[in-house]
């Protein structure tokens, strides 16, 4: 069972630990904060994007306990000892991940703001997959999963990228899932 | 080998993918306080009081402003920035007020908090042909003539075989860049910092000097990274202006950036149109007449009028032609650039209604844009730099399969599905503005290359260092590019396709430059600190023969309809180009494909719907108001043809950045039509306007 957020004297904030890309952090939070605020103005992790604030464009994306979640709609002080993972912690030790390098070269970005949401999606989704969840585009619901385009697409639809790099974010997904 | 021409990562793209690139509120800044804005809730009126206690109340609430004691801004400098200086109210969502806090979420409630009184007045926020108030602007949006007159269209109309008369209407449409507007302001000394989201920090920079009635040296706007704009960030807005009264009235940094639903209208939005097209052809589908009335709308703060006919001037032949543009100013935020503002709704129309002309002549599409091609602009009288519509036309269809076309319309079942394809001309004119750029060479055989060009996601700062390497004739791995700071040698905004155009003009001229200085350094040895030239392109571009510069393109889609529900799937958009050089393949095939899709949006999803009580939009978030997701785009394709024109600038380029969107959308709209014989001239074409329309199985 996991400990609860202890409240503070004021009544407006709680005092949480969070495990963020591998480092524990003791921090006392306004209760209204998002997890998408925590990371971006309490621990200057400002990767995680804020595109709507609204759970609507997905940029704000992060893994929580290795589940794609929009960090937006997630009160932070809900979250006492859980693990998180942001787009500054999806890189290997050696340089860009391989999803990371598929996005650079495929060109699948343009303005670059939906993409650490796009990554930490297409980080989870691709979990998802290989845990054989269906999607509304999978035609046999008890066989393996297929990575074709039309999943791909499916999966990555809620999130938002107005530039419109959705083919090359597709492919650079699909190049990344088989080099895995 | 040169580096034009050449796919190359974008050299931003490790931070992008890392989050280490940073956005106009993402620097470190000591002692940061937030500004969170108030909308009016009012449509039109005065503010009668403002009642900041409730707000003050709050812990961590610094400070409430409001046109009662925000400090005070030069008046006539652009009437859409006069903020917080008067009661007036002249729209719903105006902002008139800003709460300053310590954290973000006391600034929210407190903004939540503030209590406002407005004397209302009667209010006007409704497009329509009937509106009492049309009226003819002195000019239209840049600058061209509001109305154009050749030959005798009512005679020529009249006369012809056959002819066409239909009015198509879009809705208002909403920018939505995945960064909403944002910026971070900082007072240092009677001096101005911002980092702004903006597509050009060297006007920002201008007026951000005018409304604080400072010298322009003691202003400097920073824009590293922004996250797209499409228009909406093209000037100076409302964000950068009040982040530094915020950050004057507390005497602290303050972050401000806008809600995704604050960027629905008061950053301005591409107006709805009404435009009625006549053509005029022979039995052949030869075009003698044409005529494009547009209506459009303004706001009472500040005139804008979309320049929605001006692409019927210079497109198509038609011996007698007339355009106008006509507008309503209604009690609405002002509208703004959005991506191609005038050729892509215009040619939204234009390009439908050559379709319903191909279709009443029995000719093909693509052949009778052929037949309609002209030698000289039509509008100008000037020949062109150089014009390959109908090589797009030509090698598009090629590409598309189009030649075993059957026209007839509502025929083509796969299964449950309607099949139809589309076909739509395109074209922008190919702009360059004045610009300038350094060049340093150091001792150790490095190259610094600088210029305030902005890359909002286009790949300038990539296509910029390209260009650089060839000018300079030096590896580019040792050329250094820094753009995106109002410290850098002056340079125009990202917009009207002539960023990359216009920069890389001053960036070739400052580096040849550079290099002759080199020649002539005796042993080529550079001096301890450098060397360096700077280039302005001012005198050039002056110079510039009076030619008719445009890009071309033509657009081809494959559309099914499910036969029962109306529903609308793309299968395919291939767009082919003529663009000049392309400096960057990659990159350039990101921006086609991407406006190409931006018109997929406006055809199928994007839809500003007001609320005529208030004159405000009802759909203001990313949940109700519908853009492209990543199903929604199957098969997409952007190819260009080799193009080398010597009228444009010393690169070639002709710019990419709104071309893919004009004429797709009319393209799209025509293979609906293709596929289920419904013409829907009101966009987006959603499957309730098919429904009860559509051929019975």
């Amino acid at each position: 069972m996991r400990e609860s957020a202890k409240p503070t004297e004021d009544g407006w904030s709680s005092t949480v630990t969070l495990t963020v890309n591998g480092t524990g952090h003791n921090l006392t939070l306004d209760n209204r904060t998002t997890l998408l605020d925590a990371l971006r103005e309490r621990l200057a992790l400002t990767g995680s994007k804020k595109g709507c604030d609204h759970g609507q464009c997905g940029s704000c994306t992060v893994l929580l306990d290795g589940r794609r979640v929009k960090s937006c709609l997630i009160l932070a002080v809900t979250l006492d000892g859980r693990t998180v993972v942001t787009v500054e912690g999806l890189a290997d030790p050696t340089g860009l991940s391989p999803l990371q390098a598929a996005f650079v070269a495929h060109d699948a970005f343009q303005c670059g703001y939906c993409t650490p949401g796009q990554l930490c999606s297409a980080r989870g989704m691709l979990d998802e997959v290989a845990r054989g969840w269906p999607s509304a585009v999978t035609g046999d619901l008890t066989a393996p999963v297929e990575l074709t385009d039309a999943e791909v697409r499916e999966r990555m639809s809620g999130n938002l990228c107005r530039c419109a790099a959705y083919p090359n974010i597709v492919a650079a997904i699909r190049d990344a899932a088989a080099a895995r | 080998m040169s580096a034009v021409g050449r796919e190359h990562p974008r050299l931003e793209g490790p931070d992008k993918v890392t989050g280490a690139a940073r956005y106009a509120v993402e620097y470190p800044v000591d002692g940061v306080a937030y500004g969170w804005v108030v909308p009016a809730a009012a449509t039109r009126g005065r503010i009668t009081r403002v009642d900041v206690a409730p707000a003050l109340a709050v812990p961590g609430v610094l400070d409430v402003l409001h046109h009662g004691n925000a400090p005070r801004l030069t008046p006539g400098v652009d009437d859409t920035l006069f903020l917080l200086q008067e009661p007036t109210v002249h729209y719903r969502g105006e902002y008139v007020a800003v709460v300053v806090a310590d954290s973000l979420e006391a600034a929210r409630e407190g903004a939540r908090l503030v209590r406002i009184d407005y004397d209302t007045q009667p209010h006007s926020t409704v497009l329509s042909e009937h509106h009492p108030g049309l009226y003819r602007p002195d000019t239209v949006n840049p600058g061209y003539p509001t109305d154009t007159t050749d030959g005798d269209f009512d005679a020529g109309f009249a006369a012809a075989e056959v002819r066409l008369d239909a009015t198509y209407r879009t809705p208002a449409y909403h920018n939505n860049p995945m960064e909403p507007h944002a910026t971070t302001a900082q007072w240092r000394n009677g001096r101005l910092l911002v980092h702004d989201s903006t597509q050009g920090s060297t006007p920002v920079q201008a007026t951000l000097a005018q409304l604080f009635g400072l010298p322009p040296e003691a202003v400097r706007v920073v824009a590293e990274h922004v996250g797209g704009g499409f228009g909406s960030k093209g000037a100076a807005k409302a964000p950068v202006v009040l982040a530094a009264l915020a950050a004057r009235q507390v005497d602290r940094p303050v972050r401000l950036a806008l809600t995704r639903q604050q960027l629905f209208g008061p950053l301005g939005y591409r107006t709805p149109t009404i435009q009625r097209v006549r053509l005029g052809a022979d039995a052949d589908g030869r075009i003698a007449a044409i005529c494009h009335d547009a209506i459009s709308q303004t706001s009472g703060v500040h005139e804008f009028a979309e320049q929605t006919a001006v692409y019927t001037r210079s497109m198509y032949a038609g011996r007698h032609r007339r355009t106008t543009h006509r507008l309503a100013r209604l009690d609405v935020p002002t509208p703004f650039w959005m991506r191609a503002p005038g050729e892509c709704p215009g040619a939204y129309a234009l390009e439908s209604a050559l379709d319903e002309l191909a279709s009443a002549c029995g000719v093909d599409p693509v052949e009778l844009r052929i037949r309609n091609d002209v030698t000289v602009d039509p509008d100008s009288g000037q020949p062109f730099s150089s014009r390959n519509l109908v090589a797009c036309l030509r090698e598009g269809a090629r590409r598309f399969d189009w030649a075993d076309r059957d026209p007839t319309p509502g025929v083509r079942r796969l299964g449950r599905w309607l099949i139809g394809t589309g076909v739509a001309g395109s074209s922008y004119p190919a702009r360059s503005r004045a610009a300038a750029a350094a060049a340093t060479a150091a001792p150790d055989g490095t190259f610094e290359v600088r210029i305030n060009a902005t890359d909002i996601g286009t790949g300038a700062r990539t296509a910029l260092w390209q260009v650089a390497a060839d000018a300079l004739e030096v590896p580019a791995d040792r050329i250094t590019i820094r753009i995106g700071d109002s410290d850098l040698p002056p340079a125009g905004v990202a917009g009207g396709s002539m960023g990359t155009a216009s920069w890389s003009w001053a960036v070739i001229r400052a580096c040849q430059g550079l290099r002759d200085r080199l020649r002539h350094v005796p042993g080529a040895a550079v001096p301890a600190d450098g060397l360096t030239v700077e280039a302005s392109t001012a005198d050039e571009v002056r110079a510039q023969r009076p030619l008719a510069r445009y890009a071309y393109g033509a657009h081809f889609v494959q559309v099914r309809v499910d036969a029962d529900t109306g529903e609308i799937r793309v299968d395919r958009m291939l767009g082919m180009f003529a663009v000049g050089r392309v400096v960057n393949p990659s990159t350039a095939r990101s921006q086609l494909i991407g406006g190409m899709t931006m018109g997929l949006s406006m055809a199928l999803h994007e839809e500003g719907l007001l609320d005529e009580r208030y004159g405000d939009w009802v759909n203001h978030d990313l949940a109700t108001y519908h853009v492209s997701a990543c199903a929604d785009i199957e098969r997409i394709e952007a190819y260009w043809l080799p193009e080398e024109d010597p009228e444009l600038n010393p690169a070639g380029v002709k710019g990419i950045g709104e071309i893919g969107i004009v004429g797709s959308a009319a393209a799209v709209a025509n293979a609906v039509h293709h596929a289920t014989g419904v013409r829907v001239r009101d966009l987006p074409i959603r499957l309730d306007k098919l429904l009860d329309r559509l051929p019975a199985g």
